[in-house]
């Protein structure tokens, strides 16, 4: 048990963490630019294919740089050429671009690359166990993994907090027109942050597809779950998508590694009932529902706390 | 006196006579929709038909909330799905029970299906518009979908449930088991629903949802909640969407997950705004085309979805209102009479833009081929024109047609806003709004 919950909390900080790298993105262009960025995962899933694909061609070092830098250039390429001329038709049009866009960049990737998953494997160099805990091996990639999470997180704050940059991203936050109102260029801003914001998705790709599966549709699976956590921790609030990204990640993997359900707690249900959605609902395990616990974490803070654990504005 | 008297008649005149166009139109879709399987009876034309007509209530129950009310979904195919299951449950129930509940009816069923999973989960979803409803929505969409999955019992796991359609009563001696009285049954839905939800859009309650959409917070000040506005617009949407979903399950026999995920949602939005949110008939119009493209796009290329997500955001990003927007555009240099001063900038611009597309086409169609099977000797047929995939003559040529048709294209959509902006100056002057 207590094997099962160092573990687990282990993998539960790192799918944090990879949670955070993307929602600190989707966060920061939403609260800044209005937009929800629908095809935030699909950066991510561009992300783990370009270092797939440079790691076939030129190793994956150099690809754990070139790879984010490519998807951050799409993404600036997005919001200069498709977002600010459809800005004019509204947020709604906005939304729908970007929701057109991660359907576009879904149907390209399972061209390109096929539906199956494709063989990204960790670097030989890190192929290895870190340290042995209770009998398991935890795999130093995973560690390599929390690392440069954390230090983007570093980075991140210390730009956010102690540059000129991030004062005026901060400023843009909350009072976008004032921030235009005093000379900055607004749009080259906006450029800049979605280009940042997509290349720390891309970097969140290329460091978990070896670790998760490098499929055409990883985006798909996980750009629900991103909007559930930038919704669950109120929306435009960093420390807010901090906190549900490491909640989320945790709650999500220790499903997973659980595998109780109310049977084998209560002992089975009396055969005579015959199926239902008693059963259904007696039999199932914690791992099975696992996919669904987000959702339900979505309900349940929209009834009890409709800004989100730290927003500010009514959700 | 005698000129208001005048003008009162007149008036009333007018809206007789809009009255009698009206309900002629609705007679004439009517004929239309009797009359069309006489004419195309093959059975792949009956399937068509009856598809098209499921996605037409189906995008229609959408475009109560989207074009009506303003709230972008992201799951709406939740309600179309436990619209499904629930008529395939209350089927085989009466099936086997043998209540007397003849097929006609259980689109009803579906229906109600739907609307009562939107008043549950409504309240709380409508509170807010805008981004955080679209969010919302997507939640909920995958709530339900991956549920779906886990209550086995109701949902029936992957294979889903299936049902017999020519079990229940007959009446009037029809069975529902050729697809030519399935059409009949789809028809006449489709035209009761379409009816019914354009007669919602002319109620107040109807007005309200557009003021909501227009303004909300002016919504408030003349004492009217936009949350129950926007819950009572969902609960209708949902209700709808029961119908198709019902209609769905009779045309196939079968309900299965795949009724309320994602995909589903994605197609119903798409078939929407292609056609066009801002009109009435647009999800009509939408529904048709993307139906039909489907359809008619699967056996030619195995890349269809994507060719969904340019023509999506091409519509998204260059004419927002949709086909139906494109059309009514028209309109007022129809009436100024100057719609002859644009259609020669639409013809020079037919060819540059026809090569663009060509172009694109091929590079998709040749990149898909080459890397699905990466071998030698594979043609790509467009136009009657073979092209071999791996010939670097292929990649020159589509090359040469995506840029170069795009640089040509561009001059000539220049020359047809010139052309534009002349007539709808024209049409302005004479008093026709454009």
């Amino acid at each position: 048990m207590l094997e099962l919950i160092v573990i687990s909390t282990l993998n539960g900080v790192l799918f944090g963490m990879l949670l955070f790298l993307l929602s600190s993105g989707l966060t920061v262009i939403f609260s800044m630019m209005g937009v929800l960025n629908f095809a935030h995962a699909s950066f991510y899933m561009l992300g783990a294919f370009f270092g797939y694909q440079l790691t076939k061609w030129i190793g994956f070092w150099p690809a754990l740089v070139l790879a984010p830098l490519l998807v951050g250039a799409v993404g600036m390429a997005v919001e200069r050429y498709g977002l600010r001329n459809t800005h004019k038709h509204g947020h709604v049009a906005e939304l729908l671009l970007t929701f057109g866009l991660a359907f576009a960049i879904e149907e390209i990737v399972s061209m390109i690359w096929g539906k199956s998953p494709v063989d990204y494997r960790v670097p030989a160099a890190l192929d290895f166990p870190a340290f042995t805990i209770f009998s398991t091996n935890y795999p130093a990639y995973k560690i390599f993994m929390l690392a440069i999470s954390v230090l983007i997180f570093v980075a991140l704050l210390i730009a956010l907090k102690r540059t000129r940059v991030g004062l005026i991203v901060q400023a843009a936050l909350t009072h976008p027109h004032m921030v235009g109102h005093l000379g900055h260029n607004v749009g080259q801003v906006f450029m800049l942050v979605f280009g940042v914001g997509s290349a720390l998705a891309g970097l969140a790709g290329v460091i978990a597809g070896p670790a998760l599966v490098t499929q055409s549709d990883m985006a798909a699976l996980l750009g629900p779950i991103l909007f559930v956590v930038i919704v669950f921790g109120g929306l435009g609030s960093l420390p807010g998508a901090f906190i549900a990204s490491l909640f989320i990640g945790l709650v999500q993997t220790f499903a997973v590694a659980l595998n109780g359900s109310l049977a084998s707690t209560f002992g089975p249900l009396d055969p005579s009932i015959g199926p239902s959605v008693l059963t259904d609902i007696w039999n199932v395990t914690i791992a099975q529902i696992a996919p669904v616990l987000p959702y339900v974490l979505l309900v349940v803070i929209l009834i009890v706390r409709p800004m989100g654990l730290l927003g500010t504005r009514e959700t | 006196m005698t000129s208001t008297a005048a003008s009162a008649s007149d008036i009333a005149a007018k809206s007789s006579g809009q009255n009698l166009r009206f309900y002629g139109l609705w007679v004439i879709a009517a004929i239309a929709l009797v009359v069309l399987p006489l004419i195309f009876s093959s059975g792949g034309s009956l399937t068509s038909f009856s598809l098209i007509g499921i996605a037409i209530i189906f995008a229609l129950s959408y475009n109560i909330l989207l074009g009506e009310t303003g709230l972008l979904s992201f799951g709406h195919a939740v309600y179309y799905g436990l619209g499904g299951f629930a008529a395939v449950h209350v089927m085989n129930a009466v099936a086997a029970r043998g209540w007397p509940i003849p097929l006609p009816l259980i689109p009803l069923v579906g229906g109600i299906g739907g609307l009562v999973f939107a008043l549950l989960i409504g309240w709380v979803m409508t509170r807010r518009a805008g981004t955080v409803f679209a969010m919302i929505s997507l939640g909920i969409g995958e709530l339900v979908g991956s549920s779906s999955l886990i209550l086995r019992s109701v949902f029936g796991g992957e294979s889903g449930i299936s049902t017999d359609r020519t079990a229940l009563p007959h009446i009037f001696g029809w069975t529902f088991g050729p697809q030519i009285q399935v059409y009949y049954l789809i028809a006449f839905w489709v035209l009761v629903s379409a009816m019914a939800m354009y007669a919602l859009t002319r109620t107040p309650l109807g007005r309200i949802c557009n003021a909501v959409r227009d303004n909300p917070g002016r919504v408030e000040f003349i004492g009217y909640d936009p949350h129950v506005v926007r819950y009572l617009a969902y609960s209708f949407a949902g209700f709808f969407a029961g119908i198709a979903g019902g209609l769905a399950a009779i045309n196939f026999e079968i309900a299965n997950s795949a009724y309320l995920g994602a995909v589903q949602s994605g197609m119903v939005l798409f078939a929407t705004f292609i056609g066009g949110a801002s009109y009435f008939f647009g999800p009509i119009l939408g529904a048709i085309l993307v139906t039909y493209l489907q359809l008619g796009l699967t056996s030619l290329t195995s890349v269809w979805q994507l060719y969904f997500g340019i023509i999506f955001i091409g519509i998204v990003m260059f004419a927002p209102g949709g086909i139906a927007g494109l059309l009514m555009m028209h309109r007022p240099l129809i009436r100024a009479g100057t719609l002859g001063m644009v259609i020669p900038s639409y013809l020079v611009a037919a060819l540059p833009t026809l090569a663009l597309a060509c172009g694109v086409i091929l590079s998709i169609e040749t990149v898909a081929r080459y890397t699905v099977t990466g071998g030698e000797g594979n043609i790509v047929k467009l136009l009657g024109i073979p092209f071999n995939t791996t010939a670097p003559a292929t990649w020159g040529i589509a090359a040469v047609l995506v840029v170069g048709g795009f640089i040509v294209a561009r001059i000539t959509w220049r020359r047809i806003a010139e052309a534009w902006d002349r007539a709808a100056s024209i049409a302005r002057d004479r008093g026709y709004l454009a």
